[in-house]
């Protein structure tokens, strides 16, 4: 059960908090009853599969798009409401920025729309460039950037004006590994000084190494959500094979949800004590096993197994 | 600077850095300058007994030869409001280039009235340079002074201000390409509708007549150059065009009488429609 948050509890109110939120286009449904609390300061990884609904809902959120129906608040205000915007970053999906500005200028547009006191931009904009190293790139016109110059300057944006929650909307899709593994120090950094960060990505292995907290969306719905730990509790089993026909892979779905990648095929939920009854499936259906490796879930196999599970 | 501000300022500055102003200068330079060589040439011509022109003849032609030369600079006018306001919003939503800045504590009626507002600078201070230029040069050439210069300019940046606000309430909805190519579509059609209006005048028909009435008021682009026409109609002119009766009035580079008052406050009207329209219109759009 939700709680509405209530009249002048807004300074302690969650940096999220969405009810029934419902997004309809058309005939389609974008986004089928969004329940949600991210407190304040938490990193909070938001997946899915491409067209779940991750997008419609940090736009539903930023008042882009208008809901069909359900409520939800932002560091406990209404979305839509122009003052808390004051208070949020956001690093779209599609980023882009005014090709005929240099950085420092497109950095000084969103400190005179935050809008912050004229004093702060300099020291605002200098930051936010070194944050996301761009300082020396920082006289020269967007145009002349690289797509993940780009999106290391639409971050550097999201991040003028000290924001209490930060939306990054696939905030790596466009970097290489070190560009990455900067925007995860970054992300990091945001949380250490008390941001909230809404982190909406498809790579797993990014919101597994930085998210407190996650939820999984398909066709529009939460399908699971809880922190890391609540999660990964389950095993998966790695199992180096050779062998199998299609008949053989299909009776294996006894075992649970399976990854088939050819050579290897990975159990992403299955208990430790049924590998020795897996194995002697496996050689009894004509399969050879070279190598069986159990291990803890990763997000990967939890995400994997839940799909799988909605599918049926 | 209030966001409005912002956004007109952002608008100006995008068309000097994409060189769109210096094009615009250069091209009007150009022409300014072979216009005016054109105009002395006026100067020149001799009649059959080896005499120059009269002063009068003179003040005549070039008259004429001024409406002309300012309808092609309303044609460039209206054109490039169009090209221009066609993709202002549409294109920045398309690229997601407003999406960050729609995600600050901005209005969008603030987007469309400062996108408006930026625009509408440039087309009022082309219109005012681009008249300012053209009638210095002509009366260098010609010594001729063209009646009314302050409506002139008036008039020719209203007719670009509209196709701007036409522009500008299609790029709220669709792409650059198909609301520029409406508007200058729909810019072509007033003009012809008003010729056919004329015609009807001529013929007496009001079936004929009420095709230009009612692209007047849908498009007021052709009745405010009808106003522009008349403020550069020496008296000589209107005295003739008014003796010929409804022949005199059966030409669309012609006008015998300034627009009506009430015609006037319908293009106030129809600016204030077409801003509202634009906002509500980008207000529901869902980006």
């Amino acid at each position: 059960m939700v709680a509405t948050p209530e009249k002048g509890v807004a300074a302690a109110a969650p940096a999220i908090h969405t009810v029934d939120l419902t997004k309809r286009f058309g005939s389609t449904e974008a986004l089928a009853g969004l329940s949600m609390t991210v407190p304040r300061g938490e990193i909070f990884g938001f997946l899915g599969p491409n067209g779940a609904g991750k997008t419609t809902s940090v736009k539903l959120l930023l008042g882009l798009l208008r809901p069909t129906s359900g409520e939800a608040w932002l560091l406990g205000e209404p979305i839509g409401d122009l003052a808390t915007r004051r208070r949020i970053g956001y690093l779209p999906e599609l980023f882009r920025y005014q090709g005929w500005l240099d950085a420092r200028e497109v950095l000084a547009l969103h400190c005179e729309l935050a809008p912050l006191p004229r004093s702060t931009w300099k020291e605002e904009i200098t930051a936010a460039l070194e944050t996301v190293g761009l300082s020396e790139r920082a006289d020269d016109r967007v145009s002349t950037y690289s797509k993940g110059m780009q999106q290391r300057l639409g971050l550097a944006a999201a991040l003028v004006g000290k924001p209490e929650l930060v939306f990054l909307d696939e905030p790596t899709s466009a970097l290489d590994p070190v560009g990455r593994h900067d925007v995860r120090e970054i992300i990091r950094g945001l949380s250490a000084r008390g941001t909230a960060v809404f982190l909406n990505s498809h790579l797993l292995s990014e919101v597994e190494q930085v998210c407190d907290r996650v939820a999984v969306v398909d066709h529009g719905r939460v399908i699971a959500s809880g922190t890391m730990d609540e999660l990964l509790s389950g095993t998966a089993v790695k199992v180096r094979v050779s062998g199998l026909d299609d008949s053989a892979l299909t009776k294996l779905a006894a075992f649970g949800p399976l990854d088939d990648e050819g050579e290897h095929l990975t159990f992403t939920k299955l208990d430790i004590e049924r590998v020795p009854e897996l194995v002697s499936t496996i050689v009894a259906l004509g399969g050879r096993v070279y190598e069986v490796a159990p291990r803890h879930q990763t997000l990967e196999d939890r995400f994997l197994q839940l799909l799988h599970e909605e599918e049926k | 600077m209030p966001p409005i501000l912002v956004f007109a300022r952002l608008t100006v500055q995008e068309s000097s850095r994409r060189r769109l102003l210096l094009a615009l200068v250069i091209l009007t330079l150009l022409v300014v300058g072979f216009s005016a060589w054109g105009f002395n040439k006026i100067t020149t011509v001799t009649r059959s007994d080896g005499t120059l022109l009269p002063p009068d003849q003179v003040s005549l032609i070039t008259s004429q030869l001024l409406i002309v030369i300012t309808f092609m600079y309303s044609g460039v006018l209206a054109l490039s409001a169009a090209v221009v306001a066609g993709p202002l919003i549409s294109s920045e939503v398309e690229s997601g280039l407003l999406l960050s800045m729609l995600a600050r504590p901005v209005r969008r009626s603030e987007v469309v009235i400062g996108k408006w507002l930026g625009l509408a600078i440039l087309v009022t201070i082309y219109a005012a340079g681009s008249a300012a230029l053209e009638l210095t040069a002509v009366n260098w050439a010609t010594g001729y002074e063209a009646p009314h210069p302050i409506e002139l300019v008036l008039y020719v940046a209203a007719e670009g201000l509209a196709l701007l606000s036409l522009g500008l309430l299609l790029s709220t909805r669709l792409s650059g390409i198909t609301g520029g190519v409406i508007a200058l579509v729909a810019w072509l059609m007033a003009w012809i509708a008003g010729v056919v209006g004329d015609i009807g005048t001529g013929l007496q028909n009001s079936a004929l007549q009420n095709v230009g009435t009612i692209s007047h008021l849908l498009l007021p682009t052709d009745g405010l150059w009808r106003g522009a026409v008349y403020a550069m109609e020496p008296d000589v002119i209107l005295t003739a065009l008014r003796a010929a009766g409804t022949a005199g009035r059966a030409n669309p580079f012609s006008a015998v009488d300034p627009p009506p008052t009430a015609f006037l406050a319908w293009v106030v009207v129809w600016f204030g429609l077409m801003l509202t329209l634009s906002i509500w219109s980008f207000r529901t759009r869902e980006i």
